[in-house]
């Protein structure tokens, strides 16, 4: 089982939402979150005084998927959070060592 | 004189307005602190409602205002006793308990419009104290100076329809005094501390434009032409300096910035306050954009002289205050009322006056503020501790948080 998670423009969380339940993932978890990449910050200006803003507001998805979806999924993302500004995002993977329903206690693939 | 039934139910309302511009200003300040000092901040604001009106009752109004000496009034008028006579040198056509009531308003927003110089390092307690003390010896005075008919300032001829000597820059010359003695915010200017909320500076300042009306048009003490002329003048010159302080900020930035749309307003609302009844509409104009301008660039210098003056009570009310005063030297005309200003062949009489009555109001509001502050600080101190100010004063002064932070749901 792989752990994706991506980090993406705000505004592209409906597409990607839409794009990953048709390709039928059984469940996501999205959580607000800030930084920087080669975006770096953007400039804000009260009163004159001009403020660096570094970390700038991102979405965090995490999504677990068994081995053989994990590639086509991290594509789906990528797609869909694409707007070829700069910006958009980044889409990793890592290996998922166990995982547990919990009203069932089922465990693995079964789990997810 | 008879009482006016017209006159006495405009004061009332006035009295009203002016009240509302407090709560006004805690939301235009409260929207500019960041997010874990704003119930602080509404919190400072709202004591000084209580400690005010509850002072002017025990013998400040009668300190301000009472009595034929010239430098402060006397306690005969102690909790409102002997109200049936008229304050000292008054003749008005309203009953006197409502000339102390629309005096109270002023006497309230004006040591709440230091709590945007102080922001977010003040303990509670200092503040209660401080204010208390600061609206006895200094509002009482320069209050009896200039509004008070008994008053030296008064005598002299200086005109101040509504305030901007008393009000604003006395607050904005004392602020600086608190701001010198508190000292910086810890990581200012380095760390920069954005608005949280500027559609709450917004609204806070609709509100403050709003009670201006009660302010300034209220101060003619009457329902007349010359409150007419005050409410028409406060607005004009609102609108302009709106207009000014947008202008440098697209030139100077290439945006103009709803904070600034609201800072403009609010400057033009300081600087028309002690010349809307002696103004004409054109010299409003005037007063207003000169007032935009100057304050839009005033604010810079805090960054310049490296003192924390947070919300920027020094650039637009002791400036504006300022700028308001001496304008009237220029632009005071008989033919509204008071005296003729350079423009109106008056000569340069009128303005030497203003600028006694501002160099007396400024100097003794920031040498006695600073003396109180020094001592308070000295005794009980003024501060809150380095922990505190990072948690910030919501939560470590008042055990309260302003918002659920919406970390389960998308916003």
């Amino acid at each position: 089982m792989k752990l994706i998670t991506a980090i993406i423009k705000p505004y592209k969380i409906d597409e990607v939402k839409e794009a990953l339940q048709a390709f039928g993932i059984a469940g996501m978890t999205v959580s607000e979150a800030s930084g920087f990449g080669r975006q770096r910050g953007h400039t804000e200006v009260y009163r004159g005084a001009e403020y660096k803003i570094d970390l700038i507001p991102k979405l965090r998805l995490e999504v677990i998927v068994d081995d053989k979806d994990a590639s086509a999924v991290i594509d789906t993302i990528v797609k869909a959070a694409n707007s070829g500004s700069i910006g958009d995002g980044k889409v990793w993977s890592i290996p998922v060592e166990e995982i547990v329903r919990v009203r069932t206690g089922e465990r693995g693939p079964d789990a997810i | 004189m008879q009482i006016n039934a017209g006159d006495t139910a405009w004061i009332i309302v006035a009295s009203a307005l002016v009240l509302l511009m407090t709560p006004g200003l805690a939301f235009f300040y409260g929207g500019m602190v960041r997010s874990k000092n704003v119930l602080g901040m509404l919190a400072q604001n709202y004591v000084t409602m209580g400690v005010v009106s509850v002072l002017w009752v025990l013998g400040v109004y009668s300190l301000a205002f009472n009595g034929k000496n010239s430098l402060i009034g006397n306690f005969h008028q102690f909790g409102l006793a002997h109200m049936g006579e008229q304050a000292t040198g008054f003749a008005l056509t309203i009953p006197p308990l409502v000339f102390v009531a629309f005096q109270l308003m002023f006497a309230i927003i004006t040591p709440a419009l230091i709590t945007g110089g102080i922001a977010d390092r003040m303990k509670f307690g200092a503040w209660i104290i401080f204010s208390g003390v600061w609206l006895i010896l200094v509002y009482a005075p320069i209050a009896h100076w200039v509004f008070s008919p008994s008053g030296w300032l008064f005598k002299k001829g200086a005109e101040d329809f509504a305030g901007g000597t008393v009000v604003h820059a006395n607050a904005g010359a004392a602020a600086l005094a608190v701001i010198l003695v508190l000292g910086k915010r810890h990581g200012w200017p380095k760390e920069r501390m954005r608005p949280h909320n500027v559609p709450f500076v917004l609204l806070g300042a609709g509100l403050l434009w709003f009670g201006w009306f009660g302010f300034n048009a209220g101060s003619a003490l009457a329902a007349n032409n010359l409150s007419a002329y005050a409410f028409v003048n406060t607005n004009t010159a609102t609108a302009a300096a709106l207009l000014g302080w947008l202008i440098v900020e697209k030139l100077r930035d290439g945006h103009a910035t709803t904070l600034g749309a609201a800072s403009g307003a609010v400057a033009g609302l300081v600087a028309i306050t002690p010349a809307c009844g002696f103004v004409s509409p054109l010299g409003s104009i005037a007063i207003g954009l000169a007032a935009g301008v100057v304050c839009a660039l005033a604010v810079g210098l805090k960054n310049i002289f490296k003192f924390d003056d947070a919300l920027d009570v020094v650039g637009v009310h002791l400036v504006g205050g300022v700028l308001g005063a001496l304008l009237i030297g220029f632009f005071g005309t008989k033919a509204i009322n008071g005296a003729n200003g350079l423009f109106y062949h008056g000569g340069w009489h009128l303005l030497g006056i203003q600028t006694i009555c501002v160099l007396a109001a400024v100097i003794y509001s920031f040498v006695a503020t600073y003396i109180i502050a020094f001592v308070m600080d000295k005794t009980i101190g003024l501060r809150i501790s380095q922990e505190q100010e990072y948690q910030g004063m919501d939560l470590s002064l008042h055990s309260e948080t302003a918002y659920e932070t919406a970390s389960g749901g998308l916003r």
